[in-house]
């Protein structure tokens, strides 16, 4: 199922939650809303749930308007951040509670129902807990009784909040492919929120970040990473380091220094550099690059972290060059960043 | 493991802990067992024919009656109201949520002669509504409508008030679950809401029925006295004693008391089977 939202605006008190936001969501994506906490995320995948109504603006599942249906109409499977499992159901009443609940025309017989919780159960790796109560099952196991129960509806959008947030890193990591693994299964046009962002970029096939209210960047992982769109994203997705700098004749400029790289077409004037700590080549000190003092070095595991001083002393910046370079204190380095984004301002 | 356990030697607390103990216990034991162990002594001195006959006797049999009656209706529309109300308070965001609040409160800071007062003003001979209801046919005021309402203002808050804090800390999120699994407002209030409050609710009722059994203020100055038709017990008791019927009244209430007594008896019950459940329902 294709979802679109259409210039959507929500406040609360207000307070505008979200801010003119448009989003097409093609059919059978996993697509993760990524941004800080306040961003809007939670806001905006309520809003598509029907848990919640937007101010202005609309939301489209196919090509029929669904902002005015509520959540019940929309049959969309959701899965809580804290699970929200009834705790004096077993699990497999859980599981078959949607079902159960259903008008007497289209309810399956109590037999089809356990055999459909049963199958569900199973699918999710549970088989063997159908009765126990969800108190006596792990976080992990929580998590999972969750998305049977949302699944056991045949949602036409599966939407899940922070699906990972309350455990911890071992199981996140397992539950991470397993989700991409069910995702790949059934085809489920998927929408998760997180603001973990290696768990957006290792599970989405689209990342929406998000930051005050406002998209600031679509695409997919590899675009998000390689070419974000604003100083906010590239500070918020993975390391970075940026330097100000001044433009002149498409060059870059640190303290009437030439760097020897190019603005990538942002006019003449000030501008701020941004590149990734480990995406750095050293170069030999006569060149043109950038030039900085060791003020600090640290080795971590594959590489040694280092800390710049340049620009004279004004700016610090951090690079990662192999273990084997002489990075002594106080001594001077040059390098250039292989990949880079320049931002007027 | 406190951290008294390797502070101080333990003497000092250990004398503390005891004294504390001894007050509260000679406290209750004076104010509270004793009393109550009167009124058993003093209701069998003559023994248990003399008991009976207090208790069988017609008008004795009318108070009992009306007052189970007037349980029967007072507690079980309070528990629709104290559930809708909590409901309200805990589950939306309204103006004069701050409000209705303090008003549920109202019941436990006014004095229960004031309650009483407050419907004979409303339905007696003189105000706006009793000659309404009396040219239909229908005596409120010194007659059994009066004590049910009394009844209910005096109780209204023990539902309500048990409820808001449980409905608070449970939030909406299970309901919210509930609908998104397409169940109707009515399904998730049976099947979720409902299963969530149940002891919360048992104990809210419990106490409010104890508390109707037992009322005495707010009824008095509605009921109008009339032997056998809007006596309820605690009136009763009254009255006989106040006839110099000792034997009698302390016979009526020691039936009394041992209402209440069964009312606690299943208040704690329920106390170790609620903590033991709210114990597992505390959100993960």
């Amino acid at each position: 199922m294709e979802v679109k939202v259409k210039n959507v605006r929500k406040e609360f008190d207000k307070f505008p939650a979200l801010k003119d936001v448009s989003l097409n969501i093609k059919s059978g994506e996993l697509i993760a809303l990524l941004g800080p906490s306040g961003s809007g995320k939670t806001t905006l995948l309520r809003l598509i749930a029907g848990l919640d109504f937007p101010n202005v603006g609309a939301i489209y599942f196919g090509d029929q308007d669904a902002s005015q249906k509520s959540v019940r109409e929309r049959n969309v499977g959701f899965v809580f951040q804290h699970y929200a499992l009834f705790r004096h159901m077993r699990v497999l009443d859980n599981v078959g509670f949607g079902l159960k609940v259903r008008k007497k025309g289209d309810r399956p017989s109590k037999a089809e129902i356990e055999r459909r919780a049963m199958e569900l159960l199973d699918f999710v790796q549970l088989k063997g807990l159908e009765k126990r109560y969800p108190n006596q099952l792990s976080g992990g196991q929580r998590q999972r009784v969750a998305l049977a129960r949302a699944l056991a509806i045949e949602p036409k959008v599966l939407l899940l909040d922070e699906p990972f947030g309350a455990l911890d890193a071992q199981v996140r990591k397992e539950l991470r492919r397993w989700l991409r693994d069910i995702h790949d299964k059934t085809g489920h046009t998927t929408v998760f929120v997180t603001h973990d962002q290696e768990e957006a970029l290792e599970l989405a096939d689209r990342v929406v970040v998000m930051s005050q209210g406002r998209i600031e960047q679509v695409g997919t992982p590899d675009e998000i990473y390689d070419t974000p769109n604003s100083p906010a994203v590239f500070s918020f997705i993975g390391e970075s380091s940026k330097l100000p700098v001044s433009i002149e004749n498409g060059q870059l400029y640190l303290a009437d220094r030439p760097l020897g790289l190019d603005a990538k077409g942002v006019p003449d004037g000030e501008g701020q550099l941004f590149f990734r700590p480990h995406d750095v080549e050293v170069v030999e000190t006569g060149e043109t690059a950038i030039v900085g003092t060791v003020v600090v070095s640290r080795r971590t595991a594959g590489t040694r972290q280092v800390e710049l001083e340049v620009g004279g002393a004004k700016e610090r910046v951090e690079i990662e060059i192999p273990v084997d370079h002489p990075a002594t204190s106080r001594s001077r380095i040059a390098f250039r960043p292989k990949k880079w984004s320049v931002f007027a301002g | 493991m406190g951290r008294a356990d390797f502070r101080n030697p333990v003497s000092e607390s250990r004398r503390a802990k005891w004294i504390t103990i001894f007050v509260a216990g000679v406290f209750l034991a004076l104010v509270l067992f004793i009393p109550l162990v009167a009124v058993f002594v003093e209701a069998f001195r003559l023994g248990w024919g003399a008991v009976l006959a207090a208790i069988t006797q017609p008008d004795a049999l009318a108070a009992i009656r009306l007052t189970l009656l007037v349980a029967a209706i007072s507690v079980p529309l309070n528990m629709v109201f104290g559930v809708a109300a909590a409901w309200a308070i805990a589950k939306y965001e309204f103006k004069g949520k701050a409000f209705l609040t303090t008003l549920i409160d109202l019941p436990f800071s006014v004095s229960p002669v004031i309650a009483g007062l407050v419907y004979v003003l409303l339905f007696g001979t003189g105000s706006f509504l009793g000659p309404i209801f009396n040219s239909a046919g229908m005596q409120i005021l010194f007659a059994v409508p009066g004590v049910v309402l009394a009844t209910m203002f005096v109780t209204f808050p023990f539902v309500a008030r048990e409820l808001i804090p449980l409905m608070e800390d449970q939030g909406t999120g299970d309901e919210e679950a509930a609908i998104s699994l397409g169940a109707s407002g009515w399904q998730t209030f049976w099947r979720v809401t409902l299963p969530n409050i149940k002891w919360g609710l048992l104990y809210g009722v419990l106490l409010s029925n104890a508390r109707a059994m037992g009322e005495f203020g707010a009824v008095s100055v509605v009921s109008g006295r009339l032997r056998g038709e809007t006596v309820t017990m605690p009136l009763h008791i009254e009255i006989l004693y106040n006839e110099y019927n000792f034997a009698a009244a302390f016979a009526v209430a020691a039936l009394l008391a041992l209402l209440a007594l069964v009312t606690l008896v299943l208040k704690a019950l329920l106390e170790r089977v609620y903590g033991r459940d709210h114990a597992g329902a505390v959100r993960h």
